[in-house]
């Protein structure tokens, strides 16, 4: 087998170094109860090209050359050809956790800078190497404000992603942590502050909003934390489409920001890997989850990188551990500093600029159905969204995602994403199905 | 070898208390700084806060490793040594003056008795490697 | 005399911060097919970002240089032998980096119709079913993104299934031999952590056991083979107390590539497991992630598993969502597909009796190493050891040295050090895990750079306790990074971050 390096003499040469008459004596110390009599009952081993044969014909029964107008947490957009070749080279994808720092200075290099261009773009002190995902790092935000504020309480706006509320209420529901929801307001589309007001009390440690919230629409983050802090709860800002930072006012009124990277060249991938950040002032350090690289010097005193702050962590603190994350997300978070790298400052505003100017051309055709301000994601009002699907996709081309089934109220709206991906014709294709 | 003052009292964690009048300044030992190596972090309770005989009332963090502070004595914390929170690196230069720990004042003074004096807790340590 | 060595790359290379000079770009778009839009008319003033701070502009080929350069700067499977142990860092085949990146799996959004995703469902439906095969359990989730990740999976449906049976009880027992997720996992699912101990032959002592098991404990956590690398003999007595008072036992797989083809957990009394595809099933560590933690059960705890479970409704595929006793989400849509394509080329590649094989190198390289080792390191447990074997810094410790410097010495004989001072019922733990990918050659090369070592710890121990020697970065300092943290780059002039 080509991923096994030795030959049959060779193993003839070591199990006579370890004593052993055949393979088979190495395991005969193993209670006969436990060990499995038959072979494994998978199909024989295949070469390479019937392997991508297998996933070629695979990837031919998914959608192939689709327009898509989907975003809802996954967003379409251009993938730099350098991100692949970066993260390709074996020293980053075939490389361990930068533990032995001496010999892991490319990695901890690279995620110094991420946590970097994190903190310059959302505003915030500190940020970590990156969560699971942006699913995951909510709930682990709001853990996070537990933990700082002494309270247990957690408000969630209902336009956080629906996905996000229920991997939030898994993880809550173990740590006797209560989750309410706020309502949105049926205009705008943002969050319902009167709604906030009347729900915050002095147990409430935190109040999640998204923004662009799941229906595109941008919030009134300060109206929310100024509310928050009032009632002396801390308030956690999240987002879901990273490119809405190159041009959208960083949260600096929040203490804490989680989001999903994905945005940033990691493919879709039909729902991961993705990466997730945390993000906060410098007063919750401490209480951040996940790995932090931080600077120092070697004993020549040159500038180098390590893991820091590693107390926190569960192979120290065990269960008393911040979190019980082991993994950070590093060649994902490594696609995503190439992204950032390649754009850089100009780029993620031309970027940013593209993506509102599509969504905007695109919402002109359809009926947005909120008056609040949107940025390349906005509900559509009117006709039955899964009959308007059902003729797009003659035409090839993906509609916006029905919201029935995660807003009852909404049934007949849909959401639509157009990013620089979108084009003209595909756009005006569904205008032209909608007037059908 | 080190000086352990007589007039402090010990604790067979590592930990000493010296008596002010109605209340006990608290630090952890020499021993105790040498077992834990480089000292990077100091986690203090808030002024206020009740501690309790042979409970945790906070930690000491190197880079590899966390170890509970374990209060000596029963009481309210009066006073927080803040100069640890930038310089935690004291509580290895100087750990029995300079880098005490907390103040407290004490509930349960007879407590005292209960802990070791400076010639037994060298004994003990001596024991102990 | 050294006989491999592996130099290191030693230009130079700034941050990006201080490569950028404004103007630079590496990027071009198309040009907008649409008309601009005047973002503060559309987004309101306040909406609108001044431009981002300190932010890096560089060109397409300073960013090829400066990722090029840093990546010398690492070690990796690619360059050699990972000796890490209960991380089975085996080889990544890169026949799993192209199908992934296929465009119909790549660009495939987890919303789009069903009817276009059947191929994505099975390949979910495929890795399913592989390791329901190899894990001899009943139904498995793949939602989980790793393996702390299906650890806390693993035990909120321990939670989910006792809490229906009319008590989700109080306590995990967990072996003083287990990895720090387990402990840190069993508290954020809030329960209480006992510690159980291991016997002299670093087992699970089954007496402790015995008295430990009550009607407060929900489960014991354990890993099969052991954090020493031992197989645990009494496994199924141990399984037989615990379900005896209805508690359940949970399996950490991250020693899976010992048992592979050779026995399999659902067949000696694991109710419930994670698997680490970044382990045992190839998926690359990409610097620390991302992983893949399925979570497989026995069929009492199907009911729980997370929401949507992929079934056939005749010849499609198709996610069911209705689970009213389901646990809920773990993560958002459906797993690590990208994670998951990889595992199962992977396995498609072996074929059974390939995954077989492997088990049997694997298991065969730890004890080529522990003959090798043997005469010059102490080996704290004499029981046979399967894919791991732990020695322990007793002997060098008398004279002054200690694992974590002969790690580092390792690395100027051009290896990544073993695991250092884990498991913690070793002290002065080396824990070393070669997997099946490492040939003769280099295991030989190693054996002889440990004894190399051995030695010179006897006629010089400083130059061991100073290493290492030969890296472009010398030891860091960890002690100041940690007391006066700096997690960012900041302009020259600005005040550095401190606590």
């Amino acid at each position: 087998m080509r991923y096994l390096p030795k030959s049959d003499s060779e193993r003839r040469l070591m199990l006579d170094a370890c004593g052993a008459a055949s393979a088979e004596d190495l395991f005969s110390h193993l209670p006969d109860e436990v060990r499995l009599k038959r072979p494994l009952e998978l199909a024989p081993g295949i070469s390479e090209y019937s392997i991508i044969d297998y996933f070629r014909a695979r990837a031919a029964e998914n959608a192939n050359g689709y327009a898509s107008f989907l975003g809802a947490g996954v967003y379409a957009h251009y993938r730099p050809v350098l991100v692949d070749t970066v993260v390709s080279r074996g020293e980053f994808l075939t490389s361990y956790t930068p533990y032995q720092a001496e010999i892991a200075q490319g990695t901890l290099t690279t995620i110094f800078e991420f946590q970097t261009m994190i903190c310059q773009l959302t505003g915030m002190d500190v940020a970590n190497a990156s969560m699971y995902d942006g699913s995951t790092a909510t709930p682990e935000a709001a853990m996070m404000a537990v933990r700082v504020t002494g309270r247990s309480g957690v408000l969630v706006s209902r336009a956080v992603h629906p996905e996000y509320r229920e991997v939030l209420r898994t993880y809550a529901r173990n740590q006797g942590m209560p989750v309410d929801e706020v309502g949105y307001d049926a205009a705008t589309g943002g969050i319902d502050l009167e709604d906030l007001e009347r729900k915050l009390t002095d147990d409430t440690a935190a109040v999640l909003i998204q923004s662009p919230n799941f229906f595109g629409v941008v919030e009134n983050v300060k109206a929310a934390a100024d509310l928050a802090h009032s009632r002396g709860a801390l308030l956690v800002f999240l987002f879901t489409e990273a490119v809405s930072l190159g041009i959208l006012a960083p949260p600096v009124d929040a203490d804490i920001v989680a989001g999903e990277l994905q945005s940033f060249a990691i493919s879709p991938s039909y729902g991961g890997p993705y990466a997730g950040i945390i993000a906060a002032k410098e007063r919750f350090l401490r209480q951040m989850p996940g790995r932090l690289v931080g600077e120092t010097k070697d004993s020549r005193g040159n500038r180098a990188f390590c893991l820091t702050l590693s107390t926190r962590e569960q192979h120290i603190r065990r269960e008393k551990a911040t979190s019980n994350i082991c993994t950070n997300q590093a060649l994902i978070a490594l696609m995503a500093t190439v992204f950032m790298t390649i754009y850089g400052k100009q780029g993620l505003r031309e970027l940013a600029e593209q993506n509102l100017a599509k969504a905007h051309y695109l919402a002109s055709k359809l009926k947005p159905r909120f008056s609040g301000p949107f940025f390349n994601e906005f509900v559509s009002n009117g006709r039955s969204p899964e009959e308007m699907n059902k003729t797009l996709l003659k035409k090839k081309i993906i509609g916006g995602l029905p919201l029935q089934r995660y807003y009852p109220e909404l049934k007949d709206c849909a959401l639509w994403c157009a990013t620089e991906m979108s084009g003209r014709a595909q756009m005006d294709a569904v205008a032209e199905a909608l007037q059908a | 070898m080190s000086t352990y003052p007589e007039e402090f009292r010990y604790t067979k964690e590592h930990e000493w208390v010296k008596v002010e009048g109605d209340a006990g300044m608290v630090g952890i030992t020499d021993h105790a700084q040498k077992e834990l190596g480089d000292i990077v972090y100091v986690d203090l309770p808030k002024v206020g806060a009740k501690v309790e005989k042979g409970k945790s009332l906070g930690s000491v963090e190197s880079v590899k490793a966390v170890s509970d502070i374990y209060s000596p004595v029963s009481g309210e914390v009066i006073a927080i040594n803040e100069t640890l929170t930038s310089a935690p690196e004291k509580l290895n230069e100087d750990p029995h003056g300079a880098a005490w720990l907390v103040k407290v004042r004490l509930s349960a003074p007879d407590e005292i008795k209960q802990l070791l004096s400076a010639s037994d807790y060298q004994t003990y340590i001596g024991a102990e490697s | 005399m050294i006989e491999k060595v592996r130099p290191h790359i030693t230009q130079n290379e700034s941050l990006l911060f201080e490569l950028s000079s404004p103007g630079k770009t590496g990027y071009q778009l198309p040009e907008l097919d649409v008309p601009a839009v005047d973002a503060a008319a559309k987004l309101g003033k306040a909406n609108v970002r001044d431009e981002i701070e300190g932010f890096p502009e560089v060109s397409e080929v300073e960013a090829i240089r400066h990722f090029t350069r840093l990546s010398t700067w690492n070690y990796a499977i690619d360059l050699g032998l990972y000796p890490l142990g209960s991380c089975t860092m085996k080889y990544n085949p890169r026949v799993n980096e192209l199908v992934a990146r296929l465009e119909g799996l790549a660009w495939a959004h987890p919303y789009q119709p069903e009817s276009l995703s059947q191929g994505a469902m099975a390949i979910i439906g495929a890795l399913e079913q592989a390791l329901l095969e190899i894990s001899g359990m009943d139904a498995v989730t793949l939602q989980p993104a790793a393996g702390a990740h299906g650890e806390l999976t693993g035990i909120l449906l321990i939670r989910a299934l006792l809490e229906k049976r009319g008590n989700p009880r109080k306590r995990i027992l967990i072996p003083d031999s287990a990895h720090g997720t387990n402990p840190a996992t069993a508290a954020i699912a809030g329960y209480a952590v006992q510690n159980i101990r291991s016997n002299e032959e670093g087992e699970i002592d089954l007496e402790a056991l015995a008295k430990a098991v009550d009607k407060d404990v929900a489960a014991m956590m354990v890993t099969n083979p052991n954090t020493i690398g031992v197989f645990e003999q009494d496994i199924i007595k141990a399984a037989e107390i615990l379900h005896a008072k209805g508690a359940m036992l949970y399996m950490d797989g991250a020693n899976m590539n010992a048992l592979v083809g050779i026995a399999r957990p659902g067949d000696f009394g694991v109710d419930v497991m994670h698997i680490n595809l970044h382990k045992t099933f190839s998926t690359p560590h990409g610097g620390g992630g991302p992983g893949g933690g399925p979570v497989a059960v026995k069929k009492a705890l199907e009911p729980f598993l997370p929401v949507p479970r992929l079934r056939r409704a005749g010849r499609k595929w198709t996610f069911d969502y209705k689970r009213p006793k389901s646990i809920g989400r773990v993560r958002a849509f459906y797993g690590n597909f990208g994670v998951l394509v990889r595992a199962l080329a992977y396995i498609l590649a072996h074929g059974g009796d390939g995954l077989r094989n492997a088990t049997v190198d694997a298991v065969m390289n730890a004890n080529y190493i522990r003959k090798g080792l043997e005469p010059y390191f102490d080996l704290p447990y004499k029981a046979p050891n399967m894919h791991e074997v732990v020695f322990s810094d007793d002997r060098q410790g008398a004279l002054g040295v200690h694992t974590g410097d002969i790690a580092k010495r390792l690395i100027d004989y051009g290896f990544h050090p073993y695991t250092v001072s884990f498991p913690l019922i070793v002290h002065g733990a080396l824990m070393i895990e070669p997997t099946e990918t490492e040939s003769k050659q280099e295991l030989d090369h190693f054996i002889r750079a440990m004894i190399s070592i051995a030695k010179e710890v006897e006629t010089d121990p400083q130059l061991v306790k100073t290493a290492p020697h030969t890296t472009r970065t010398s030891k860091v300092d960890e002690v100041t990074a940690a007391r006066r943290p700096i997690l960012r780059w900041k302009p020259a002039g600005a005040a550095i971050a401190a606590d």
